[in-house]
């Protein structure tokens, strides 16, 4: 039987992964991307889990913005990452290297 | 929780109902009228800003009341800090304006964000909810993203804006953990009252919640600008236009601060008597400052882009605000006149003093960086950035009055005498010792002077060097007014901050009723 904690504990394995991925990935900013839609989606496990073991509709209807929202974070992210495309002609994580100091 | 209309207090939220109103309204015009509006999008904008603070103003009441079943609140400090938002916005606005004429940039789609990101720091500031903090500051940042990536044609604005999302966006994500962890931990509370409820009683599992706790804190720390999470601001704000460093650098940051007052002080405070939870986020904040400070100040030493110096200076002026913030946290307070225990009336008092220190840092903070960041937009002009620290060399002989606003506002940045500047570090470090750290005062202190070396560098170029860039000032009038009066301000606010401070003081004596 799954209890609250293999959620969770699939929650933290997931959302980690979103971090390294963010921290560790040197190469493509579609990654990172994806990355960053990893962690949300681990905080949405961890919602649905509590919500359904709690017994308390609220941590679903919050997932429901988060999901909202990412959406509309990874538009808002594809957008800015396709007008440095043009400027730059790179995705590479490591070119980004205009602003230093 | 039975849903009832009459519970939902809609005309407490009027003025962000008329903002949201107005952004579609910005849309629908400048959608059909694209060419002949140049001008009309930032007529919109301003008009918006200045009915939304009429609206709130005529709404504030001193006494807290909530709507939209207990999820928004509307109070003395939140309606002191939108009004302040919409005021440096505005001020932002005309700043920018000719700034963003000259590089072609004054597109209408720049005030419709930079009304969607106002919009944002409104919700956020008036939040008494999990999922309300988490939608208005998305939407705040969202709009940020966007305006920071505002000259696509430029590789260091597209790139500064892919950073700041990545960052901000990784920020967000450690936000919403630690937000799904209290969730967790308190059977389901996400109203920040509740939650605080169930932390003062104790049956919350202290650990989750303390797990939570760490990640709320990051996300805080990443949101505010401060040390370890502050990469991301010396590049942002250098590489996005002069024009969006002055939005970045001013309304954000207090409504980071609102943040940052709702879910840690009312949201996470637990009650004066057991307080655990208190001391716990007080460490975590000690540390933040601490770091914020020194290496803000020592950064900013090396810098030669202004840009960049101004930016590493608002992490250690984040850091000297979340000193007065921290200091209030326990209630406990272990000063020269002997320990005074949590919940006794002078307690309270103290405490009041601390919170409503770190507001007065915070609406100080935005006026000087609003004018330091004013000053750049004003010596930029068409096909010319003022970005490097030489490009105020012998300002004096070329317009003495701006040269003696620019003194102005680096006194007060360096915390010298009698500028608005002086007296918000001077509460906070009051704050800081009555609460029984010593120690990062002086830290504080002895940063403080390291950084005087920074600004002062500034008054010297201006006033003792030979000017190499002769290129005239030509910004419209009414931002050489507004400039003027915002100087001024700093250095009129210093001679007298009693009518502000105790205005802060008076606005967190109606808020901490309801943190404990």
């Amino acid at each position: 039987m799954l209890s609250l904690t293999h959620y969770l504990i699939l929650g933290a394995i997931l959302f980690s992964i979103g971090v390294a991925g963010i921290f560790l990935n040197r190469k493509n900013l579609i990654v990172l991307l994806m990355s960053i839609e990893l962690m949300l989606l681990a905080v949405n496990i961890n919602f649905v889990a509590f919500s359904h073991y709690m017994h308390n509709i609220a941590g679903q209807v919050f997932v429901f913005f988060i999901l909202t929202v990412a959406a509309a974070e990874s538009a808002i992210g594809l957008a800015i990452l396709v007008a440095m495309f043009r400027n730059l002609r790179t995705i590479h994580v490591d070119d980004l290297d205009n602003l230093k100091g | 929780m039975n849903f009832d209309v009459s519970n939902l207090n809609i005309g407490l939220a009027t003025a962000e109902i008329f903002v949201a109103i107005m952004v579609l309204a910005v849309m629908l015009v400048t959608a059909f009228a694209r060419e002949t509006a140049r001008g009309l999008g930032y007529a919109l904008a301003q008009l918006t800003l200045i009915v939304a603070a009429f609206i709130t103003l005529f709404t504030l009441n001193t006494e807290a009341s909530s709507a939209f079943g207990g999820m928004f609140v509307s109070d003395l400090p939140g309606g002191i800090l939108k009004l302040v938002v919409y005021f440096s916005m505005m001020l932002a606005l005309l700043y920018g304006r000719d700034y963003l004429a000259d590089r072609k940039l004054d597109r209408p789609e720049f005030y419709l964000l930079a009304l969607l990101t106002t919009l944002g720091m409104m919700v956020l500031i008036t939040a008494n909810h999990l999922l309300v903090v988490y939608v208005g500051l998305e939407m705040m940042s969202l709009s940020l993203y966007a305006l920071v990536a505002f000259d696509r044609d430029s590789a260091r604005s597209t790139e500064a804006g892919m950073k700041y999302f990545v960052l901000g966006a990784l920020a967000s994500g450690l936000l919403l953990y630690g937000m799904s962890m209290i969730y967790g931990a308190t059977g389901g509370a996400l109203e920040l009252s509740a939650i605080n409820k169930v932390a003062a009683e104790g049956t919350a599992d202290k650990n989750i919640l303390l797990f939570g706790l760490v990640f709320l804190v990051a996300g805080i720390a990443f949101k505010l600008g401060t040390v370890p999470f502050h990469m991301w601001v010396p590049d942002v704000y250098q590489g996005s236009p002069t024009a969006v460093t002055l939005i970045l650098s001013s309304a954000p940051k207090l409504a980071a601060f609102a943040m940052a007052l709702r879910l840690l002080v009312v949201g996470l405070s637990g009650s004066p008597e057991l307080s655990g939870l208190a001391a716990h986020w007080q460490n975590m904040l000690l540390f933040v400052a601490a770091a914020s400070i020194i290496l803000g100040n020592i950064a900013a030493l090396k810098q030669t882009n202004i840009k960049r110096m101004l930016a590493y200076s608002g992490i250690s002026h984040m850091g000297f605000m979340l000193l007065g913030l921290l200091s209030g946290a326990t209630g406990n307070f272990s000063g020269a006149e002997g320990s005074i225990i949590a919940g006794t009336p002078e307690a309270k008092e103290l405490v009041t003093m601390a919170y409503s220190s770190a507001m007065f840092y915070a609406i100080a903070y935005v006026l000087m960086s609003l004018a330091a960041f004013g000053m750049v937009v004003l010596l930029s002009n068409k096909g010319f950035e003022a970005e490097n620290i030489e490009d105020f060399k012998g300002l004096n002989s070329r317009n003495p009055w701006f040269a003696l606003l620019m003194l102005f506002v680096m006194f007060s940045m360096a915390g010298i005498p009698f500028f608005v500047g002086f007296f918000a570090k001077l509460a906070v470090l009051k704050a800081v010792i009555q609460a029984g750290f010593l120690w990062i005062a002086v830290i504080a202190v002895l940063m403080s002077v390291i950084g005087a070396f920074y600004y002062l560098r500034i008054v010297k170029l201006m006033y003792f060097d030979e000017s190499t860039a002769p290129c005239p000032i030509s910004v419209s009038g009414e931002m050489q007014v507004l400039l003027s009066v915002n100087a001024v301000a700093i250095a009129l606010l210093g001679l007298m901050p009693d009518k502000l401070l105790s205005l802060c003081k008076q606005a967190m004596e109606t808020m901490l009723p309801l943190a404990s």
